[in-house]
């Protein structure tokens, strides 16, 4: 066992935070002030392959694996939770579905646009009345000669009106098992600006504010009969592992956030001084440093040791849940730490870690909230 | 298809501590460690021309055995090849030694244009390109600010104090660049995996046989570092507080005090 990264693994790394601190950075601020999606990070990010890292090379892609991936999602929350989200759902909950469960053509299809970044990805599961809970699903599709007919709605969509691609799960009938009707649900690849497909409101949120949250609507839309991603029936083993997946990449988010927020309270104690020291030279703050250091290397041991279980593993569910639980939790008590160490100046906007606490807070729910996560990790304990 | 070779060179970074050796060389082995700024220009030129047309980038440096990675970092950013001088004997170059030693590798390659930096950062000379250029005998056009192609000639747009000189020669030839020549890209993830992978050439002394054992190392150097330090740190100064007339009668005194005007 060797918990140091690789020559390969460490220049990733050194290239993520270069580009994170000179690209990334300058724009954090102004884009949650503004609520803005951060449409030229995107196409930044594009030009250096970053929308495509765990992609293979026939597609188009970068050849890397989904640990290469976690660090570019962790530098680049270092700087911006609302960049890393949209990296982390474009790669995990759009691409890697296509690429695990679609067939050649739509591969060829899809996946060279989007690992070059000349399009964007997004994922919708979620409606008003179901999260997780996948047999609450209400959108509908029904085949009708050569198409799907989708109807309903999705919420709380990330990269919303910025895709271009959308992995879509819906009910597609009714099945009996173990002697109980219960929904059949598949999954879809739908794209933007198919007829019937509209969006909703844009939400406005607490943290990741230049993260394009929005409603997706389905009214008669119709897609081509091809656009059914996988078996048909099997959209809720096809959404839950790709959440899987999507998880590790927001357990990354959180950590690089919680990272993030460290490294500027270093920075900011040794320059505070109060009665006549700077802050550091308290043995309070000094302790305070140590626990939140403590809590980012226990969190990225979890989040590095479920990338790579996502590429040496059939199944990684449980080591998704625990990186995602822990991430969140110590996100959300680092970056507030953070903000109390920073005093007064931690709660005024124009210091990054009032951002980072409130962008903390969204990893503990999205992609399966922590109560979802024990679930399913006491699951695999009690089965 | 054009053949550039860019020399780059692997320089202690100015953000962590400068260590030297007892002779007064520095002590490379305990710093860390990047790719020299104008060197990374001249590398970003090279791969600019190669954007634009069918052309193939070698990237050499003369250094220790952990110089690879700035070789490896160029082969991420697009370089095709990668070449490392190191041995024993070579080591505590100075200028001299140091273009003797890159001239003989790059008499066994073929090119049309060769891109050195400026200068580096540590040693802050500007010497070494244009030594390169003169063992090699082609022209050199230095402080390189942008560079264009026109067929079998270079057009170069070279920076001086108060204006710029725009000097045209045919290949081969030498461009020193400047950091301010341009934005060097970002390596790629994929460009990383395959630089990872790639193999590199190494040559050691006995692969250089044009060169003379007379110019290489710290005996074939002929400067003699007589002290080396960190920055001194400048004194805080004269502060004056009088009317902005007085002030200016009494900045003069002190330019002509100084010769400065």
């Amino acid at each position: 066992m060797d918990f140091t990264l690789d020559v390969k693994h460490q220049m990733a790394v050194d290239l993520f935070r270069d580009f994170a601190q000179n690209e990334i950075k300058p724009l954090a601020q102004e884009i949650d002030e503004e609520e803005r999606f951060p449409a030229e990070n995107i196409e930044k990010m594009a030009k250096f392959g970053f929308m495509g890292i765990p992609v293979p090379r026939e597609y188009g892609g970068q050849g890397g694996d989904p640990l290469m991936y976690v660090t570019a999602v962790e530098e680049i929350a270092k700087v911006c939770g609302t960049t890393a989200v949209a990296l982390s759902a474009h790669t995990s909950l759009c691409i890697d579905p296509i690429l695990t469960y679609g067939t050649e053509d739509q591969k060829q299809k899809y996946i060279p646009d989007l690992a070059a970044g000349r399009k964007l990805g997004a994922f919708g599961l979620t409606e008003p009345g179901a999260g997780t809970d996948a047999q609450g699903q209400q959108t509908k599709a029904v085949l009708d000669g050569d198409e799907w007919v989708l109807n309903g709605s999705k919420c709380f969509i990330t990269n919303g009106k910025y895709a271009d691609v959308y992995i879509i799960i819906a009910v597609t009938g009714v099945v009996e098992k173990k002697g109980r009707p219960v929904k059949e649900i598949s999954a879809f690849i739908v794209e933007k600006d198919t007829p019937g497909f509209t969006f909703g409101v844009k939400e406005k949120k607490m943290g990741i504010r230049g993260s394009a949250t929005y409603e997706l609507i389905f009214t008669d839309c119709r897609i081509p009969k091809e656009n059914l991603l996988g078996q048909k029936g099997k959209g809720f083993n096809i959404a839950m592992h790709t959440l899987d997946g999507g998880r590790i990449g927001i357990a990354a988010q959180a950590l690089g956030l919680a990272e993030g927020a460290l490294d500027l309270t270093v920075d900011y104690v040794k320059e505070r001084k109060q009665f006549g020291r700077a802050i550091a030279a308290f043995q309070n703050t000094q302790f305070q440093l140590a626990d939140m250091a403590t809590k980012c290397a226990a969190a990225q041991m979890l989040v590095y040791k479920a990338a790579v279980a996502k590429a040496t593993q059939k199944v990684y569910s449980v080591e998704a849940a625990q990186a995602k639980l822990y991430a969140s939790q110590i996100a959300v008590e680092v970056t507030s730490e953070a903000v109390q160490l920073h005093g007064g100046y931690g709660y005024i906007r124009e210091y990054d870690v009032e951002r980072m606490m409130r962008d903390a807070k969204i990893t503990e729910i999205y992609e399966g909230t922590s109560e979802v996560q024990r679930m399913v990790i006491s699951g695999a304990l009690l089965k | 298809m054009l053949k550039i070779v860019v020399c780059i060179k692997q320089v202690p970074d100015t953000k962590g501590g400068v260590s030297f050796n007892p002779d007064g060389t520095l002590n490379r082995a305990a710093m860390l460690a990047i790719m020299n700024p104008d060197d990374k220009a001249g590398l970003e030129a090279a791969l600019r021309i190669k954007d634009s047309q069918d052309a193939e980038v070698t990237v050499i440096t003369m250094g220790l055995p952990k110089a690879e990675a700035v070789l490896r970092e160029a082969l991420a950013m697009g370089a095709d090849k990668a070449i490392l001088i190191t041995d024993r004997v070579l080591g505590g170059a100075d200028t001299w030694a140091t273009s003797s030693t890159i001239a003989a590798g790059l008499k066994k390659l073929d090119y049309d244009i060769i891109f050195t930096g400026r200068q580096a950062i540590d040693g802050d000379t500007a010497q070494v390109g244009p030594q390169i250029a003169e063992h090699l005998q082609i022209p050199v056009i230095s402080y390189a600010e942008k560079v264009e192609i026109d067929g079998n000639d270079v057009i170069v747009q070279r920076q001086y104090e108060d204006r710029y000189h725009k000097i045209k020669t045919s290949m081969p030839c030498l461009i020193t660049a400047l950091a301010e020549l341009n934005e060097p890209r970002y390596m790629t993830p994929g460009g990383i995996i395959d630089a990872v992978d790639a193999e590199i050439t190494v040559w050691g002394r006995a692969d250089l046989p044009d060169l003379d054992d007379a110019n290489i190392g710290l005996a074939g150097s002929p400067t003699k570092i007589a002290k080396a330090s960190d920055k001194v740190k400048k004194g805080v100064g004269e502060k004056v507080d009088m009317d902005p007339q007085e002030a200016v009668d009494w900045l003069i005194g002190k330019f002509t005090e100084k010769h400065i005007i």
